[in-house]
């Protein structure tokens, strides 16, 4: 079992959330090039090690996480949130969950 | 061997009698006891037979370990094949009998095989059964496969039942500081030590009792000293589980646990699970899974009778059983000494083979003063006896190697190899345990990257005293990673023998040929393990899988190493340039039962009702299942079936009105002030203009441009939308709008909510719609035809005062409402809606006749966007706006995906208006029916409307290069070939005059 | 080398076994070889193999950093079928199973292909149509496919959950000639038959940089030297994305997961066919090995992985699956999971094509069903070296197809790798 330190809601078992995706991706803008698009929607640099990518808190917050995870280990070495907004917001509060 | 029960003495209760059968014959034993013990006791030897070669098999140690005496247990629904009598605890009406054998274990027919021995070696049948022998001519697969149900039948172990399992299984969630594996000494101090610190210790024992290596000791110190700890813990407040085994280790410290609740109790209480899995999140975990002695291969050292020493031990001390009158006890090392006097102090005539040269003389002393008889370079080389030992023949230590010396009759071999710590658990984290040269053993690494601690004697560490300075240690490493304060104990190297062990993994004498087992679960001998080095499958994983050596049910706990170091003979290597196999988990077979717990049969996978549910099924609902949900299929009224219900709700709708549960629509709130530029962004028409109080269709792609959803968007106010999607992507829309919202486009001020739960909708569609609403609003006068145009919304009062969201849009092509209410209002909408529909002749629908009308009017559904199909595929293409971007505009204009001749959606009819057909045909040119064909039908259905049967589906090029065309609906899987016409897909109103009517 | 057969395991039984040959050698590297795959998988060993046999090429070694037939070769639930239904999957897919139903004869080494029928249940009249639709597709392209009413799926297969379950079972799409087969032994035959060819197949030996000259690749450097190569060819499921860039290639539409597998203990016959069944998110397979195991296995562990260890969520919820067709299973145990490394493509479907590269090629993106296509592959793959241009059949099986909008997704699950299977 992964466990994951959502800001939001605590540590809870991976199961409670859904995995995006790699998290370096740029989607390009929507009148972007279909050669951009290509690239954003179907290549991947497949990370073995550490990378940094998404994670939806599907049954807990439904906010979406950036999580740097080692691909190897599955060792987390951190969680924030995907909306820089709601990130702002919580390194001013201390409504996050604990660490 | 003829073991005797002692008239005292072990752990049995003698004031507990309990009777129980062995293939059919009535036995008794005591509370305490083991099946195995319990035999062993009643005289029993042969308890089953070999995988390979059926030769009887009899108890070879007692406990996990496991390879001789494997069973079923129980009878019936609860028969349970392949249970280890060691591990089966004794219970009053227990049935056991024997396996793989016919007529029973003692006189087994299939012991044919082992005639055939010499030409059954590893992987032979890969050589052979391919064909007609001598020579395996012929083709294909026919031939082995008649060979294949033979050996089918001859394989497999016990016979499972086919009935449903009638037990009941629990899932349980924990969580600790620490974890303790094992209740030997190590086990006990570690706990006790992170208990006392103040932590929240869970200790779990696979056995029925506390106290590992302690229930085999016979002195009184080592019983209450076992107490003493066990009443500490108590009052330290540690959780401690006996009967539970940590089958794995997982990621972040998560164990799986095992609990066997009943499988001890004669008449359970109904009430208890028959196992319970655990999910324990351990922060810290400390391993105290002892070690297992291992054998030493022999000729014949599989026969009833050969045991490791620690059983012997185990018999004697714990179950009062003297296991044999004359036992040789073999040994490379010091533990089997005590054992050896202990065997002699009860009565045996005890011969002890050291193969070592030179014996401390404490240890001398000990067998000495209790007359066993000690020969020092001795071993054992071949077992004599068939059904059981009736002698041992005898090989010395000379110049180069091993040589015969004569043979003595004993009743009983007890062997022990060395030991081999548990490193199980640690393996399954990945972790290669590493390879003691002075202790002859793998143990685990000193650097372990996660929480993991190594105690006791599943650390090499051999005495008792050492196994608990051993479990302290680990302790406080984990109470200071914890942040706790403690004194580092230093722990105990690996070690504690008077005298160094002296590596023994083979006796053989040259010229001599001798069946040595090193897996007698399945039959592999040592010339097996060279015959794979000699055919090149040198490597370890090689040597396993072309040997299936290890992995019986006992997981190559036995064999494993004798294997390793048999190998690295052959290779002229040490053993771990041979390398380990990787022990996957479980460390113990896990009953599928308990993975599953209660998820069973109609718990497997969540049922979705909704808040009509009940109203549907008192107004006689037959329902049917869509994706997760129950939803209506149809309303049968007296003698229908399903295909004259349907029709008649399709043509009752049309003709007057029917309603339609429609609640398992996704439904999303999108609030904010930038809703409408995102609604612009996600659908492929334009959403930029749509009025307040006004619904679109809207058609959604994927990234990459292929149809993901439609469904209609409803605008409420400037910020306010409210969105339906199909019931089946309503969760796969909600993700992708939330992520487009947290990741890619941060800057929209915009908020999604699902509301799905909060609204039950009911669809009011036919000619006399309006009239039913009207009937149902506290103000008629919004529903007229000029307040409440087609694609209209509006927010109102039901009578009773329910509020209301009612749209004017159609699926049916009737005119048509859709009304939302909050759930709680459910079956009051529904009332109402009924009451004012019934008087009109009007109807309940369900999903037949909703299917019915779509495929009149040309509708697509989950049956034609299958995830392939682009939006001009479905004869949409108008609706993707060339004067905006959108979500998959971009990689919509692929050139595969433009192609004119790519199938579009089509309207099928029979040629022969009185045939029907089916969806899933294949569409083929007249006269070339094969090959993947021109395209398929998706969905077909009566149509009252039209009188006859009509489908929709995708041809190449569209309907307009097929007109007047012949057209087969190939459907060989069925019905055959049926002759169609391919037309547009709109057959039923083209132009929507009733939908705007 | 001496021939298998009856007679040679019956002359070798008086001899003591004494007389069989290595079943492949050990050879050192040669300082350059006509052609060089990378992995001794099951994909890189056909490859050699029907390089040499079908295309006369004799220089050829295959390079693997472990030990042959070591990664997903030996992990896999061993299921063989044609059961696909997209152009481009159809014919090649076929064609593997034909090579199957020959292939013991053909490496004269028993793989164990019994088509003991693989029997797709289906729970719904709208997935029986999906089911149609794929099953008439094979019919009309010389496959045998047919559906299964619910007397008879009872009939063949008594012990089905057809009284309490959560969804109904209500028939099966069959494919008699689809089956199961010995997996290791696959790996085995074909290097055998490859080494007796001539190709060196060289273990422990990992490849550690790709030496590009003038645009080619001349040499691999690996654990054990520089070995020069004229064609090189990848087959490395789970490190596909690795050598690519070790290639200097950049990203592949591939994304590594792990999938899990489960067997049971053995027990004399309990079931003879394999059965599948995907409904309500579920996804599992089952059948039963000829030493009598239940193997089974269900979805992938959902995230992202290189790790060969799964968790428990995904090993309760097969549990579950298993439980839910077949309700007798709850009291048989578990012996053994593990997990293997998925190169999941973008589309579900596979790569066997040139790269940018001009002579390097690419096997790989084979997601969970690379085992039934592995005689296929290598027999194309093969083709594809040799010829240097791909046969029809997997004209769409490169990676330009996703830019072209060629659409060849079997689940239709679109570009999300975790979704295919």
């Amino acid at each position: 079992m992964i466990r994951i330190n959502c800001p939001f809601c605590g540590e809870r078992d991976h199961t409670e959330f859904s995995y995006g995706g790699d998290a370096s991706i740029v989607y390009p803008e929507l009148d972007a090039s279909m050669e951009e698009w290509h690239d954003a929607i179907f290549m991947r640099e497949n990370i073995r090690g550490m990378q940094s990518e998404t994670w939806h808190h599907a049954n807990g917050c439904r906010m979406w996480l950036v999580v740097e995870r080692d691909t190897m280990t599955h060792e987390i070495q951190s969680v924030r949130p995907a909306h820089k907004g709601n990130a702002a917001v919580l390194s001013t509060t201390d409504t996050g969950g604990e660490q | 061997m003829s073991a005797k029960r002692l008239p005292q003495g072990g752990r049995i209760d003698r004031d507990q009698r309990i009777r129980f059968t062995w293939d059919g014959s009535s036995m008794t034993g005591y509370a305490g006891d083991t099946l195995a013990s319990a035999l062993m006791a009643n005289g029993e030897t042969v308890l089953g037979r070999s995988f390979k070669y059926h030769r009887p098999r009899g108890i070879m140690s007692a406990g996990v370990e496991e390879s001789g005496a494997i069973v079923t247990v129980g009878q019936g629904r609860r028969r349970d094949p392949n249970v280890k009598a060691t591990m089966q605890e004794l219970y009053p009406g227990l049935a056991a009998s024997g396996q793989n054998a016919w007529p029973s274990v003692r006189f087994d027919l299939g012991a044919v095989n082992g005639l055939f021995g010499r030409f059954f070696s590893a992987g032979f049948y890969y050589k052979t059964f391919m064909g007609l022998p001598p020579m395996e001519w012929g083709k294909g697969t026919g031939l082995w496969m008649q060979y294949e149900k033979i050996i089918r039948r001859a394989a497999g172990m016990g016979v499972a039942s086919r009935e449903a399992d009638p037990d009941v299984y629990d899932h349980v969630h924990g969580y600790c500081d620490v974890l303790v594996v094992g209740s030997g000494p190590a086990g006990l101090s570690a706990a006790l030590t992170a208990a006392k610190a103040g932590l929240d210790v869970l200790l779990v024992e696979q056995d029925c009792e506390l106290g590992g290596d302690y229930l085999n000791q016979a002195d009184e110190a080592s019983g209450k000293k076992r107490k003493d700890l066990i009443a500490k813990l108590e009052k330290a407040g540690a959780r401690m589980m006996t009967r539970t085994t940590a089958f794995g280790l997982y990621d972040y410290g998560t164990a799986g646990l095992l609990e066997r609740v009943t499988d001890h109790i004669a008449s359970p209480d109904k009430h208890l699970p028959r196992h319970r899995f655990w999910t324990v999140r351990a922060k810290q975990t400390i391993v105290a899974t002892g070690a297992l002695e291992r054998q030493v291969a022999f000729g014949n050292n599989d026969r009833p009778g050969v045991m490791n020493v620690a059983a012997g031990r185990s018999y004697l001390n714990r179950y009062g059983i003297l296991p044999g009158q004359d036992i040789v006890v073999a040994t490379n090392n010091d533990s089997a000494y005590a054992t050896a006097a202990e065997l002699a102090s009860a009565g045996a005539t005890v011969s002890l083979l050291d193969a070592r040269a030179t014996i401390p003389e404490s240890m001398m002393s000990l067998v000495g003063n209790s007359g066993v008889n000690l020969h020092t370079r001795s071993a054992p080389l071949n077992v004599r006896g068939s059904h059981g030992v009736n002698g041992l023949d005898f090989a010395v230590a000379g110049q180069g190697g091993w040589s015969a010396q004569g043979s003595e009759s004993c009743d009983l071999v007890l062997v022990s190899g060395g030991w081999s710590p548990v490193v199980h658990l640690l393996s399954h984290r990945g972790i290669r345990p590493v390879w003691n040269v002075e202790q002859a053993c793998f143990v685990g690494p000193d650097e372990v990257n996660e929480p993991i601690y190594m105690a006791g004697s599943a650390a090499a560490v051999w005495n008792i005293e050492d196994c608990l300075t051993s479990g302290e240690s680990a302790a406080t490493k984990a109470i200071k990673a914890l942040g706790g304060k403690a004194r580092q104990k230093k722990a105990p190297a690996p070690g504690g023998w008077e005298s160094p062990i002296e590596p023994l993994y083979e006796v053989t004498v040259s010229g001599r040929q001798l069946k040595s087992f090193v897996d007698p679960q399945h039959d592999v001998t040592t010339e097996d393990v060279r015959l794979a080095h000699r055919e090149g499958f040198v490597s370890v994983e090689h040597l396993k899988r072309y040997t299936t050596l290890g992995m019986a049910t006992d997981g190559g706990k036995v064999g494993n190493i004798i294997g390793l170091a048999l190998m690295a003979d052959a290779q002229g290597k040490e053993i771990p340039e041979v390398g380990t196999t990787t022990f996957r988990p479980p460390y113990t077979p896990v009953s599928i039962g308990a993975l599953k717990g209660r998820n069973v049969d109609g718990h497997f996978r969540p049922l979705r009702r909704t808040p009509m549910h009940v109203w549907n099924l008192d107004h006689g609902a037959t329902m049917t299942m869509a994706g997760l949900w129950h939803r209506p299929w149809y309303f049968a009224r007296k003698g229908e079936g399903i295909s004259e219900a349907y029709v008649r709700e399709t043509e009752t709708t049309r003709r007057t009105v029917g309603l339609c549960d429609v609640t398992s629509l996704g439904k999303i709130a999108i609030q904010g002030p930038d809703a409408t530029e995102f609604l612009n962004r996600i659908y492929t028409n334009p959403f930029a203009k749509l009025p307040i109080g006004k619904a679109r269709y809207g058609i959604m792609l994927r990234d990459d441009g292929i149809v993901m959803d439609d469904g209609t968007t409803w605008r409420l106010s400037e910020t306010d939308y409210f969105m339906t999607t199909t019931t089946a992507h309503a969760g796969k829309v909600m993700v992708f709008l939330e992520e487009l919202l947290q990741t890619r486009w941060q800057d929209l001020r915009v908020h999604v909510t699902s509301v799905s739960e909060q609204w039950a909708g009911s669809a009011v569609a036919g000619p006399k719609s309006r009239e039913v609403l009207e009937a149902c609003v506290e103000d008629p006068s919004v529903m007229s035809n000029d307040a409440f145009p087609f694609m209209g919304v509006i927010e109102t009062t039901l009578k009773g005062g329910i509020p209301c969201r009612i749209a004017r849009i159609s699926f049916s092509g009737e005119m048509a409402f859709e009304a939302y209410v909050p759930s709680d209002y459910a079956s009051a909408l529904m009332d109402l809606l009924w009451a004012a529909a019934e008087p009109l002749d009007g109807c309940l629908y369900g999903l037949e006749a909703l299917g019915a009308m779509r495929i009149e009017k040309g509708h697509v559904t989950g049956a034609e966007l299958d995830g392939r199909v682009t939006i001009d595929d479905a004869g949409l293409g108008k609706m993707a706006s060339p004067a905006k971007s959108f979500i998959g505009s971009a990689m919509r204009n692929r050139p595969e995906l433009m192609r004119e001749d790519r199938p579009r959606l089509v309207g099928i009819k029979p040629k022969d208006a009185s045939q029907t057909f089916n969806a899933g045909s294949i569409l083929c040119a007249e006269g070339k029916v094969s090959g993947l064909g021109e395209g398929w039908i998706t969905a077909v259905t009566h149509s009252p409307a039209m009188g006859h049967w009509i489908g929709l589906g995708f041809i190449s090029s569209g309907y307009e290069a097929w007109e007047g065309k012949t057209v087969i609906a190939a459907d060989p899987v069925r019905k055959g070939n049926i002759e169609v016409e391919i037309i547009s897909p709109h057959m039923y109103d083209p132009d929507g005059e009733r939908m705007y009517g | 080398m001496s021939r298998y057969s009856a007679w040679a395991v019956f002359k070798n039984g008086f001899s003591g076994q004494k007389n069989w040959d290595r079943q492949w050698r050990d050879p050192e590297p040669k300082k350059e070889y006509d052609v060089v795959i990378v992995g001794a998988g099951l994909h890189g060993l056909a490859t050699a193999y029907y390089l040499a046999k079908n295309h006369g090429i004799k220089n050829i070694a295959v390079l693997e950093k472990g030990w042959l037939g070591g990664g997903n070769a030996g992990r896999n639930t061993t299921i063989v079928r044609s059961n696909y239904m997209m152009p481009g999957n159809r014919y090649f897919y076929e064609h593997s199973l034909k090579l199957w139903e020959e292939l013991s004869h053909e490496l004269n080494y028993n793989v164990m292909f019994s088509q003991r029928h693989h029997v797709s249940l289906f729970h719904s009249p709208a997935a029986r149509d999906a089911a149609a639709r794929r099953y008439n597709t094979m019919r009309l392209t010389d496959t045998d496919g047919e559906l299964w009413d619910l007397d008879t799926l009872k009939k063949e297969i008594p012990h089905l959950n057809y009284n309490n379950a959560r969804f109904p079972i209500i028939g099966a799409a069959v494919q008699r000639r689809a089956g199961s087969a010995r997996h290791d032994a696959v790996a085995w035959g074909y290097a055998r038959g490859a080494d007796r060819q001539g190709v060196d197949i060289i273990q422990n030996c990992e490849v550690t940089g790709v030496t590009r000259e003038d645009g080619k690749v001349t040499a691999l450097e690996t654990s054990r030297g520089r070995i020069g190569a004229k064609k090189v060819g990848f087959a490395v499921a789970g490190n596909t994305s690795r050598l690519w860039q070790m290639a200097g290639l950049g990203n592949l539409p591939i994304e590594s997961h792990k999938l899990q597998a489960f067997v049971s203990e053995p027990l004399k016959p309990l079931l003879d066919h394999v059965v599948v069944y995907g409904v309500g998110g579920a996804h599992f397979y089952i059948s039963q090995s000829d030493k009598g195991g239940m193997v089974f296995g269900g979805d992938l562990d959902w995230y992202k992985s290189y790790a060969q260890r799964g968790n428990l969520p995904v090993v309760q919820d097969v549990a579950e699956c298993a439980t839910a067709i077949m309700p007798c299973l709850g009291r048989v145990r578990l012996l053994r999971h593990w997990s293997g490394v998925m190169d999941m493509s973008m589309d579900g479907s596979a790569f066997i094509c040139k790269t940018p590269i001009d002579n390097l090629y690419l096997n790989g993106g084979w997601n969970y069903g690379g085992f039934k296509a592995s005689p296929g592959s290598g027999w194309y793959f093969a083709d594809l070296i040799a010829n240097d241009r791909p046969d029809p059949v997997i004209e769409h099986f490169d990676l330009g197809r996703f830019k072209r909008g060629v659409i060849i997704d079997e689940r239709g699950a679109g570009p999300d790798p975790k979704l295919h299977g």
